[in-house]
């Protein structure tokens, strides 16, 4: 009880804070330069002032919540992998050196690689397939609510719940997981599944598949209703049958979308590390870099100049989506 | 859409294949559900979609010992019962290891020296013997019971007290509502500025928004890691408080937000914010008594967000607030039990259950506004 009050109060003080600072700036500035009354001159240019000022009153606490943390650690991260492991002593390059002759490194790299061709392409494609069928039946509704729901589940909960479908026991003991039920069902041999090298990546990424499926379904659902019906009714006089209107005349619209839900998902993935922590650890050759990263953020103490070089991997993957995200809200600031 | 008038084969395919796909998508959760309310010697030996129907076990106990035996005439018998579950039946046991199904209940097993062994259904046992019983130990019996089906939430009730997810919730909680509402006050008056205040530098500020919002988190956590340990030396308290971790969650969902919110605000009809303008209101008043007011499924889709996200966090509470048991969180509580109680499915099931009930909840109240903001953030 004592813990849930405390808590309760920092709460309302820290909200409370954020507050203040917004109403309090504001009217100290009002008093400070008084528009409502007092000779017109000198209201112009109070009013000339507290504008200039007033924008970064606003921005000011974001400014320097984002410039803390995330602009400033970013350059940090950057000088930081020129560093030993403590980051005070400057060692060259010998931290990249390292990672390209480093074995976990290529393991993580290529399983990375394998998570971000094989998840944003299953989840986008399972996306648009749900998003297409549900659109035509009448409990489609309920049907997207239910395959949206894994999104609200924590990646350490889904691997928990999936790791109880992978379960494995081992001799005639009964499986209690759901996959080698199956597996013994159809005659097969049990097998336990996270510890296969390399096709346990993809029990894995089953997971985070799990997850997104629903984000894609979403977004291209309402992509979809966005499309004019005279292109559909164009194509049906023009006696194209389902398949051709899928392919040929919903995709190509719906393109610009498609594009958006793929990237959204690659990002994810790049930075995806609770469910290799909590599935495997990296052991059994499922590495990822994300995970690698906090292994040696800790491992030993930790190696700051080693993390801050797999992080660095992790921003230049990223970069180029980046830049495409700041071209595309440009083009979108000039179009307003 | 293409919605044919008449039911065609095709209709029923796609009836069918969606219904497919959402069973393989909501069984995983369903089978969770079903286990964490089982009893937990059934969960352990047979699968959560066997719940319903009666399951055997096969177990090996010890009678009680000779200091129980009765004399019965010229016998002397040791009784007792085998079943704790009083619903439960016995269907066969023996008294030997290399035969624990010999004999059907009921039945009466001849031992060595004309000793006998007689368990019947109910799990009611006698042991009688010529002679007298001797040694310390009692007799071991294998049985084999059918227990009904029994759902129960003493899983519940373990991982609340003794596993520490009690105390975990409260921490989630502390930890999610102020790095759940400090964002959104932060963000909404930045995108207002950025949406509807002049100032040199705008365009820029927008472009920096965008770029930060795809920053892997994992490029800021080594230097704040030493930022923190420096002002938590500085100020002379630890480096890992909750203060700590709620300004981190709220850098890290600015980028969201700022994007989010000022996209909701600059398509808001600029002729209020004009008028409100000339007659004089300050930037303040018209945030606070029009923007905001209208923003509202905006913020809305933005809080819930940021709750998800905070509330599944493992990452930022690990690093910003450390794993010692008094502020672990419900997923790293749950990352400590899978290393600690792997295999105890009872716990880990449970476990599970509670940490994602709440984003759940909120999931299926709150859906209308998620889907918004989703819509908001991408589809642009």
């Amino acid at each position: 009880m004592a813990q849930l009050a405390s808590a309760l109060v920092t709460m309302l003080l820290g909200v409370l804070g954020c507050a203040v600072y917004f109403y309090g700036s504001n009217v100290l500035l009002d008093k400070v330069f008084p528009t409502k009354s007092g000779p017109a001159q000198k209201v112009a240019r109070n009013l000339r002032i507290s504008n200039t000022i007033r924008p970064w009153l606003f921005l000011g606490p974001a400014v320097l919540l984002l410039t803390f943390y995330l602009f400033y650690p970013v350059i940090d991260s950057i000088r930081l992998s020129f560093f030993d492991r403590s980051g005070d002593e400057f060692v060259g390059i010998s931290n990249y050196v390292w990672l390209f002759n480093s074995d976990e490194f290529f393991e993580s790299f290529r399983n990375n690689m394998l998570w971000l061709i094989v998840v944003p392409t299953a989840a986008t494609f399972f996306g648009l397939i749900i998003a297409t069928m549900t659109d035509r039946i009448w409990w489609g509704n309920i049907a997207k609510s239910l395959i949206f729901m894994p999104m609200a589940i924590s990646f350490i909960g889904a691997s928990v719940i999936w790791k109880f479908i992978y379960d494995f026991r081992s001799g005639d003991d009964a499986q209690i997981g759901l996959l080698n039920a199956i597996v013994v069902f159809f005659g097969g041999e049990p097998q336990n599944w996270i510890t296969i090298p390399f096709w346990n990546n993809f029990f894995l990424m089953i997971i985070l598949i799990w997850i997104q499926t629903g984000f894609a379904m979403v977004i291209l659902s309402a992509a979809l209703r966005g499309i004019p019906d005279e292109t559909i009714e164009a194509a049906v006089l023009d006696g194209a049958n389902g398949v051709q209107i899928f392919f040929k005349i919903m995709v190509p619209q719906i393109w610009g979308t498609i594009a958006v839900v793929w990237t959204t998902i690659t990002i994810l993935v790049l930075k995806v590390f609770d469910i290799v922590l909590a599935m495997t650890n990296g052991q059994w050759d499922t590495q990822v870099l994300a995970n690698q990263m906090f292994d040696w953020m800790f491992r030993g103490g930790g190696d700051f100049g080693r993390g801050a070089v797999v992080a660095i991997v992790i921003m230049v993957l990223v970069i180029p989506i980046m830049i495409w995200n700041i071209k595309r809200a440009n083009a979108e600031m000039e179009g307003r | 859409m293409i919605a044919s008038s008449k039911r065609s084969p095709l209709t029923y395919l796609v009836h069918a294949t969606v219904l497919f796909l959402v069973v393989i998508w909501t069984i995983p959760t369903a089978g969770l559900f079903i286990s964490s309310i089982r009893d937990k010697d059934q969960l352990s030996v047979s699968g959560w979609w066997t719940a319903l129907s009666t399951s055997e076990q096969r177990i090996v106990d010890r009678a009680n010992g000779p200091s129980a035996q009765a004399q019965e005439g010229d016998l002397f018998v040791i009784r007792g019962n085998l079943l704790t579950n009083s619903s439960a039946k016995v269907t066969k046991f023996g008294f030997s290891s290399l035969e624990p199904e010999a004999f059907s209940a009921g039945d009466l097993a001849e031992m060595r020296k004309g000793q006998t062994l007689q368990v019947m259904p109910n799990g009611d046992y006698a042991l009688s013997s010529p002679t007298e019983w001797k040694g310390s130990r009692g007799q071991r019996i294998f049985y084999t019971a059918e227990v009904p089906p029994r759902f129960t939430l003493d899983n519940y009730r373990e991982v609340l007290s003794a596993e520490g997810l009690g105390q975990s919730f409260l921490n989630s909680l502390t930890v999610t509502i102020p790095a759940t509402i400090i964002p959104i006050l932060v963000a909404a008056f930045a995108a207002y500025a950025l949406a509807w205040m002049r100032f040199p530098g705008r365009a820029l500020l927008v472009a920096a928004v965008v770029g930060l919002l795809v920053v892997p988190l994992q490029m800021s956590l080594i230097p704040l890691l030493k930022s923190y340990n420096l002002i938590g030396e500085f100020f002379g308290v630890g480096s890992k408080t909750y203060v700590g971790i709620w300004l981190a969650h709220t850098g890290f969902g600015l980028p969201l937000a700022i994007y989010l919110l000022r996209n909701y605000i600059a398509g808001l009809p600029g002729e209020i914010i004009e008028s409100a303008r000339v007659d004089g209101a300050s930037d303040f008043d018209i945030f606070r008594k029009i923007i905001l007011p209208l923003s509202f499924p905006a913020l809305a889709s933005f809080a819930i967000f940021q709750f998800l996200w905070v509330w599944n966090d493992l990452l930022i509470a690990m690093v910003f607030l450390g794993n010692n048991e008094e502020h672990l969180v419900l997923t790293g509580q749950l990352r400590e039990l899978l290393g600690s109680r792997g295999g105890n499915w009872e716990i880990l099931t449970a476990s599970a259950f509670i940490t994602i009930i709440v984003p759940l909840c909120v999931f299926f109240s709150l859906q209308r506004y998620l889907v918004r903001g989703l819509l908001a953030g991408s589809v642009k």
